[in-house]
């Protein structure tokens, strides 16, 4: 494994386009492969629920209609097994397919296009190695005019860069390393980067935090309220490997993603994605956000629910616990501008990430049955603005049409 | 016709708390293990919700988590001139059901027992003669020390987090906690839980009398804290609903929060629940068990063979699968010859309640073993010559709890309903302070466990059948100490104290304990014991039996710290003896 990472990271720091040595079905590319798949964290969306691996299925939930993931086993009628090498770098790099159409961006070719050559063979050798899966998917169940894959072609025109990672030879291989990871196969804007009306990425808000799917993926630029400001490198590395740390613990998407790709990451690529995250620019370097004050009626009543309710874990102080309760004090998600998280999380709970590194799993409960609309905005509202938070007030109409789409809400 | 599963290296009966000990020990070894519970998967984010896991009704008064009669019961009888009945609604005891057993439920004391009460019989005779034991106990050494047992009592106590104060360090007096504990290695985990109002004028009275009280040994978290297998508590909120509750805060030890969340990552561990164990297997020679059968929720019957079988199922069904799999010769109490059923034991309790007009201690604010304990009177602590009894109490003064449903304490005459009891229980909710004895249990030839000739349980196999009243050195032993307790009452001086002694005979009816001790009891002789040293059955020596069914006799303090200890010595001697030469680790 650490010859692997030696060999990306001379490739990378060179330019070179000869990473590894040997045939597409040797043991090593396989298994520079399956790194690889594991770091981009293929099977996350590749897999429906209770399905085999990779034979794809999964319905996203986009806002322009849900697109099922495709099946990906070597499956010569309905996986990708009569692919060549070059028909699967297409698909990544520029999001074509063997037939000439175009993909839907839920599939990130949009950060996959970054990927080198070499990095989509190992995939595709590893991919063909798998057991072939006959089952057909239905991938496109977009509503008119969406469904009409043409549209992409203007899309891409729009929102669509292609071209490999090219390292900057002003940084050090390690940060290269973690950007090519940042940026490409980890595809981490994909949630992080809120998306234009197109649901193309805007870039002028380059990892400053998104919604999707009923969850707020955070800002991850270096701000210190929003983002990552206050987090070391090692904060970084050991939620990314473990779900969580002294300050939180992942949640949600994040949560599916450390245990299923992040936490299997090696040390080296954990710790180049932090020098690279950490060398980002606050997104907001004046923010001065200031707090609801404290006699507000909101917070007031906000205070005596939070009291009763949530200072048994979090404690009066808003730090919790590390490994167990995550601190609201500080936290960059409680403060985020959108408070979606926080009402999913209140309303109908959340497991926190569960590794070998921090096995116990914790468990939020759900709320729903015991605070109404009013009195989770209250909470929450509280949180946002205790501790020296400062975040917008949340509104019970809000909380009202999340509890909806609530299940059991 | 039982379906036959892949083979296993180990097969469990239960996932309790020694379960998942014995569990994670052995795949640590690399071995796969399976573990069969018969009640329902639990854990705490799902199942222990902190919006209704605080539900004394569906909790307290229904009894959510405990095992139902109708899966199983036991029939009992106070002597062997009586005709048994079935126990159809459990009060006495409460066993658990499901995974975690009755480690979800419990208060959390967590005691080690004293080096004197391993060496029950042999002590007493040293110390007092002969001839000083009562004919009417049939009280027996373990077999092993606790000496011995220290650095697996060290192993429970770090993987629980306990709460406590070290009495002991290696043999000096550390100037505060139990001045009479036998020495340990290190301090406990975790230091003791802010003590509250009432224990705290307890001690202080207790003092007074010349009595050396100490905070009791909790698996109430008193701070955040990680395990060795890197799992994490939280503190306690002092909610006061640990018995009878399962904790929602990952502050109250139990196999959900200490052991099962790194046990299920492993890719060499299977828990299948609601699973009943129907017999453990024996090959044609009776010596080797082949592994066991076991009904699924649906009715369908299942083999699942192993090297090694490990039952780690609450007394009763340990018991009582050995008698169903013909595994040792069952006890009978006229000829005290057999071994299964054994020494079957309880605990024996008395209490006392003081009523006060001037004081408030705000009772709800209480957790499961927030306490303090006198240890004065227990066990050979104090000096039994010229007394006519063996054994002895712990004092404690632990207020579990002030829940609205059970907990409303009225002075004796008071109606049991109307408008003069609400008006009790209102004066008296806040400023009445109860404390207990927990007494010793000694065996004696006619408390056992054996197999009903009439009752079956719902698969037509025979209900286990108790035998049991106090024995008449209990109750001496009990009245003696609860007089010394009552002093500390004195001290206090309140309006009115009401001192309940423990009496003949036993009843199954009012809740005392669910420390039911013995039945397949360690020891050295095979004639007198069912377990080896080790918890190994001298007669199939590829099964460990570990609980509190182990205990010859039980001593005055709750069992769950020695059965932890006990799961972590016998998985140390599977590990390091039984695996490189298979076979009995003592030779009969």
């Amino acid at each position: 494994m650490k010859r692997l990472i030696r060999y990306t990271l001379v490739a990378l720091a060179l330019g070179s386009s000869a990473a590894y040595a040997g045939d597409d079905q040797s043991f090593t590319a396989i298994q520079k492969g399956r790194d690889l798949a594991i770091l981009g964290d293929c099977a996350a969306c590749h897999t429906a629920p209770g399905g085999q691996a990779y034979a794809g299925g999964l319905e996203l939930q986009t806002p322009f209609g849900i697109i099922a993931s495709s099946n990906i086993t070597p499956d010569r009628e309905t996986g990708i097994g009569a692919w060549s090498d070059e028909q699967f770098y297409n698909a990544l790099h520029n999001g074509t397919t063997p037939h000439g159409s175009h993909l839907y961006p839920a599939m990130p070719y949009p950060a996959y296009t970054k990927l080198t050559r070499e990095d989509t063979d190992a995939i595709h050798a590893y991919l063909q190695t798998l057991q072939p899966v006959n089952k057909s998917v239905v991938t496109n169940r977009l509503p008119f005019p969406f469904n009409i894959r043409a549209d992409m072609a203007v899309w891409n025109a729009l929102n669509f860069t292609e071209g490999t990672f090219k390292p900057d030879p002003q940084k050090s291989p390690e940060w290269n390393r973690g950007a090519y990871i940042v940026e490409g196969l980890g595809h981490c804007g994909t949630c992080h980067t809120p998306k234009n009306v197109m649901g193309g990425d805007k870039n002028s808000a380059h990892l400053e935090g998104a919604s999707l799917q009923g969850w707020f993926a955070p800002n991850i630029t270096n701000d210190q309220r929003l983002g990552i400001g206050s987090w070391s490198e090692d904060d970084l590395v050991q939620y990314l490997k473990t779900g969580s740390n002294a300050r939180t613990i992942a949640s949600g998407p994040m949560a599916e993603e450390i245990e299923k790709s992040s936490a299997r990451w090696t040390d080296a690529d954990l710790k180049a994605v932090a020098v690279y995250l950490k060398d980002l620019k606050p997104a907001h370097p004046g923010d001065n956000a200031q707090p609801i004050a404290a006699d507000d009626k909101r917070m007031t009543a906000g205070a005596a629910i939070y009291k009763d309710r949530c200072a048994g874990c979090h404690q009066d102080s808003g730090k919790g616990g590390a490994k167990l309760f995550p601190a609201l004090a500080g936290s960059a998600i409680v403060q985020q501008p959108d408070a979606t998280t926080l009402m999913r999380v209140v309303l109908q709970g959340s497991q926190g990430a569960g590794t070998s590194g921090a096995p116990t799993h914790p468990a939020m409960p759900s709320f729903s049955h015991t605070l109404n609309d009013d009195q989770v905005a209250s909470v929450l509202t509280y949180i946002r603005n205790s501790w020296g938070n400062a975040a917008s007030a949340v509104a019970g109409g809000d909380v009202k049409s999340l509890r909806k789409n609530s299940p059991g809400g | 016709m039982a379906q036959k599963l892949p083979h296993k290296d180990v097969v469990i009966i239960g996932l309790g708390w020694t379960a998942s000990i014995l569990a994670n020990e052995l795949t640590d070894e690399g071995l796969e293990v399976v573990a069969i519970e018969r009640g329902p998967w639990r854990d705490t984010g799902t199942d222990f919700n902190i919006n209704y896991v605080q539900d004394e009704l569906r909790y307290g008064i229904r009894l959510d988590l405990f095992q139902r009669p109708t899966q199983d019961t036991v029939t009992f009888r106070n002597n062997g001139d009586q005709t048994a009945l079935p126990v159809r609604q459990f009060g006495s005891f409460l066993p658990g059901n499901g995974v975690g057993g009755a480690g979800v439920h419990w208060n959390g004391h967590t005691w080690r027992f004293l080096p004197s009460d391993f060496r029950c019989r042999s002590h007493l005779e040293e110390r007092y003669g002969a001839n000083f034991i009562p004919s009417e106990l049939s009280i027996q050494d373990w077999g092993v020390t606790y000496e011995e047992m220290e650095a697996s009592y060290d192993k429970f106590e770090y993987l629980a987090g306990i709460s406590g104060q070290a009495g002991n360090l290696n043999g000096q007096q550390t100037g505060h906690g139990n001045p009479f504990e036998g020495p340990r290695k290190r301090d406990y985990p975790q230091g003791p839980l802010p003590m509250n109002y009432g224990p705290t004028i307890f001690a202080e009275a207790a003092r007074k009398c010349g009595y050396h009280p100490f905070p009791t040994p909790a698996a109430n978290s008193s701070g955040f804290y990680t395990n060795p297998l890197g799992l994490t508590m939280g503190p306690c909120t002092m909610c006061g609903f640990c018995e009878r509750f399962a904790c929602a805060n990952y502050s109250k030890a139990s196999a959900q929060v200490n052991v099962l969340p790194h046990l299920m990552q492993k890719s060499n561990f299977e828990a299948r629940t609601n699973c009943e164990v129907m017999k453990i297997n024996l090959d044609s020679t009776g010596k080797k068990a082949t592994g066991v059968t076991y009904v699924d929720s649906s009715g369908e019957e299942w083999e699942q063979t192993a090297d090694l079988v490990i039952s780690c199922a609450f007394i009763f069904e340990n018991v009582r699968l050995l008698m169903l799999s013909g595994i040792g010769e069952i006890y009978d109490p006229k000829t005290q010859k057999g071994t299964i059923g054994r020494n079957y034991a309880y605990q024996t309790n008395s209490g006392i309640q003081m009523f006060f007009d001037d004081k408030n201690f705000n009772p709800f604010i209480a957790a499961g073993a927030l306490g303090q304990s006198v240890d004065d009177f227990n066990g050979d602590n104090f000096d039994h010559s010229g007394l006519d009894f063996v054994g002895g109490s712990g004092f404690n003064c632990i207020p579990t709890n002030a829940r609205p449903i059970l907990n409303r304490p009225t002075p004796p005459g008071t109606p049991k309903w109307g408008s003069e009891w609400k008006k009790a229980t209102k004066d008296h909710y806040l400023s009445t302070l109860s404390y207990s004895l927990q007494g010793s249990s000694y065996a004696s030839p006619g408390n056992h466990l054996d197999m009903d000739p009439a009752y079956t349980d719902r698969f037509g196999r025979p209900l286990m059948r108790m035998t049991f009243d106090f024995p008449d050195n209990d109750i001496r032993m009990t009245s003696y100490c609860t007089d010394k307790a009552a002093e500390i009452a004195k001290q206090l001086n309140p309006k009115q104290m009401v001192v309940s002694k423990r009496k003949k005979p036993y009843s199954v009816v009012p809740y005392q304990s669910t420390h039911n001790t013995g039945g397949a009891i360690m020891g050295t002789d095979p004639t007198k014991s069912a377990l080896n040293r080790y918890l190994q059955s001298w007669d199939v020596p590829n099964l460990f039996v570990i609980g509190a069914n182990a205990f010859p006799q039980n001593a005055g303090y709750n069992p769950t710290g020695t059965v932890g200890a006990l799961a972590f010595w016998a998985a140390e001697a599977i590990r390091t003896q039984y695996l490189k030469n298979p076979g009995a680790l003592v030779q009969a």
